[in-house]
């Protein structure tokens, strides 16, 4: 019969093959007092010395068999290796505190692990994983064990292994392995990482995979239900080899759309862009096949930070979303904190309506300082590439003049300080406060874009909180309300020459595609793992049809009436 | 005794590859090398003193060698921050 087991899902697609077990030995150090330092310091550089050997002769392996390019871990582990700090530290704590080198050594670079791990940059918290990997072969020397060599492996296998460390990693030749399976770990864990960008299917935090497989076992890994089949039986294959198939047609069909422009089946071009929260995502962006950033949420700069981010700080980070962007448009929108995001050194005062409060502009228009420093760091940013600015939660034509206001006065502070700035920065809102939408008339005059909130929209029309479960099914996207509402805002702005975009999740629903599409919705702008799925869709539908069809929509009573017109049509087209 | 001050201009502050660059480069003098930021100080011979440091972008920084070879360690620091534009 066959066996599963379960775990976490931490990169999608399917495996089909033997698996290899890499198993790390137990490194536990335990602690000896001793008399004679001098032997001690004589092992830990024995030691120091062989792992140097080794590490230069794997280094020349992978640059024989995979180019040098991922040799690069091991000239870093090299210099960790011969750090002075590290072996005077090790040195002085065996001599003073009397004990073995291995606790010397494990509680000198637990040091630098702590260190690094509470670092606010990713890539040093990772520096973490590097230490912690160069410790791992000094204490095998020291404890007499061998760790296992992973550049032997030279058939199709799936690796089986406790947890995987960069060197391991490396060492592995990349056209044999078929999966990753480990015990420990989760989604942002080494293996996890390495296995997305490999392209293979992974499985971790399994607890006992490498306990209860064996060497030689016959396994299925299924990377987006989490799961392993060991030895499965031949409908099991055939049933996931199916699936693998269908998976693997999906992606491709999916890929031939990463380049090109979304267009509708009447050729009608829309913008696709991305929703990101911080710079980490910008490359999963790049490779998405997304035309822009449509909402890049500040919040994070300064959520991620112990206290208020610097204009100059602010100025690096929006730099490189624009540089990276290469010219697409990437909108950013100013500090929309309060209600229910906080920052712990920002003393908001508590308030009983949170999400009717003081928040985003409103709070910024009231703390104008840490306004106006973002608004100088945004505006300095605008030489590198196409920068648009909107202001959150605009309910009154007064609170964007005020906002745009602010803009203006540090425009011209900076000028006269001898910066640039400039001269076609697009000045647009969210619209996610009901007053707004009936006003959009008179907005958009004043604005160079909008774009639709449908997250905020939707809860403050049906005055239900879409996070509680009590009423949360008041929160309907595709009413026949909000689609009249998002009507108005797009003809009141086509008409003023103005494009309208929507950052909302509503934006990369496909159901509610089509009904944006009809509705002449500019730009959707969603999670980058869904653009190639809605570029997909889009291609399929004709805006003329879809137009027909909202039409039709928006004279029906109710949320669930639209969603079954919706789907029925869609079953119509893609059945085709 | 020599020291000098730089300014950060690589906009990933002094990790990853411009630290290794320049803890390469202090590791081929006699001099004790150190690296001051904010208070703390390390050897500059050390990549994970110096990493540690976490010197962000357009910040100050401070040099300090002691040695035999002091001039030209120093020429040669100040020779590699400015070649690979880490900082000047």
């Amino acid at each position: 019969m066959t066996r599963v087991i379960k775990g976490i899902a931490a990169s999608e697609g399917y495996a089909f093959a033997k698996a290899y077990r890499l198993i790390h030995p137990n490194l536990t150090v335990i602690e000896r007092s001793i008399e004679q330092e001098e032997l001690e310091i004589e092992r830990f550089h024995t030691s120091l010395n062989k792992v140097r050997l080794d590490l230069e002769k794997i280094k020349k392996k992978v640059v024989e068999q995979q180019g040098s390019e991922n040799a690069g871990i091991f000239d870093a582990h090299l210099m960790i290796l011969k750090d002075p700090e590290l072996v005077s530290e090790t040195e002085k704590e065996v001599k003073e505190k009397k004990v073995n080198v291995e606790v010397a050594l494990k509680s000198v670079t637990d040091r630098f692990i702590a260190l690094f791990e509470q670092m606010d940059n990713e890539y040093m918290r990772e520096r973490a994983t590097d230490i912690k990997d160069v410790r791992k072969r000094i204490l095998a020397y020291l404890l007499d064990v061998s760790l296992p060599n992973p550049g032997l492996i030279n058939e199709e296998v799936i690796i089986v292994t406790d947890d995987l460390t960069p060197s391991d990693t490396a060492q592995i030749n990349k056209k044999f392995v078929r999966a990753f399976i480990t015990n420990i770990g989760g989604p942002t864990s080494h293996s996890a990482i390495m296995a997305r960008s490999l392209g293979i299917p992974a499985v971790v935090g399994t607890k006992k995979a490498s306990e209860i497989i064996n060497n030689g076992d016959y396994l299925i890994v299924d990377g987006l239900e989490g799961n392993i089949q060991i030895n499965p039986t031949s409908d099991i294959v055939e049933k996931y080899k199916s699936l693998s198939s269908k998976f693997k047609k999906e992606k491709l069909e999916l890929e031939i759309f990463k380049y090109k422009p979304t267009l509708t089946r009447d050729h009608v071009k829309v913008e696709l862009g991305a929703n990101i929260g911080s710079l980490q995502e910008i490359d999963n962006v790049i490779n998405s096949g997304a035309e822009a950033i449509g909402l890049y949420r500040t919040e994070f700069l300064y959520m991620e930070k112990s206290k208020l981010p610097t204009e100059d700080e602010q100025f690096q980070a929006y730099k490189t979303v624009l540089e990276k962007m290469n010219g697409k448009p990437v909108v950013v929108r100013t500090l929309d904190i309060g209600g229910d995001k906080h920052l712990p050194y920002w003393d908001l005062q508590g308030e009983m309506n949170p999400f009717l409060g003081l928040r985003a502009i409103r709070l910024t228009l009231k703390e104008r300082d840490i306004f106006r420093t973002q608004l100088r760091a945004l505006l300095r940013a605008s030489n590198y590439g196409k920068l648009k600015i909107m202001f959150p939660m605009v309910a009154t034509i007064e609170e964007f003049r005020e906002a745009k206001m602010l803009l203006k006065e540090e425009e011209h502070n900076l000028i006269e300080e001898g910066h640039t700035v400039k001269n076609d920065l697009e000045v647009g809102i969210m619209v996610e406060i009901p007053s707004t939408v009936i006003l959009a008339d008179h907005f958009a005059k004043e604005v160079d874009f909008f774009s639709i909130g449908t997250n905020d929209l939707i809860q403050y029309t049906f005055a239900a909180d879409r996070m509680n479960e009590s009423v949360s099914s008041l929160y309907q996207p595709y009413s026949p309300a909000i689609l009249r509402l998002i009507k108005m805002v797009i003809d009141a702005a086509h008409k003023q020459g103005k494009k309208v975009g929507m950052c909302g999740e509503m934006a990369g629903d496909s159901i509610a595609i089509p009904l944006l599409i009809g509705l002449g919705l500019d730009e959707f702008s969603m999670s980058s793992s869904s653009i190639l799925r809605a570029r997909s869709q889009i291609n399929k539908l004709s805006k003329a049809d879809m137009k027909i069809l909202v039409e039709k929509a928006l004279t029906l009573q109710s949320y669930d009436e639209v969603q079954e017109l919706v789907e029925s049509e869609i079953n119509r087209i893609f059945v085709v | 005794m020599v020291t000098k001050t730089f300014t950060v201009i690589t906009n990933e502050g002094l990790h990853a590859r411009p630290a290794t660059l320049l803890v390469s480069e202090s590791s081929k003098y006699k001099s004790n090398i150190f690296i001051e930021y904010n208070e703390k100080q390390v050897s500059a011979k050390s990549i994970l003193g110096v990493m540690s440091l976490g010197i962000h972008p357009r910040s100050n920084f401070s040099i300090k060698i002691d040695g035999v070879d002091e001039e030209k360690a120093i020429e040669g620091i100040e020779d590699l921050l400015n070649k690979e534009r880490i900082a000047e």
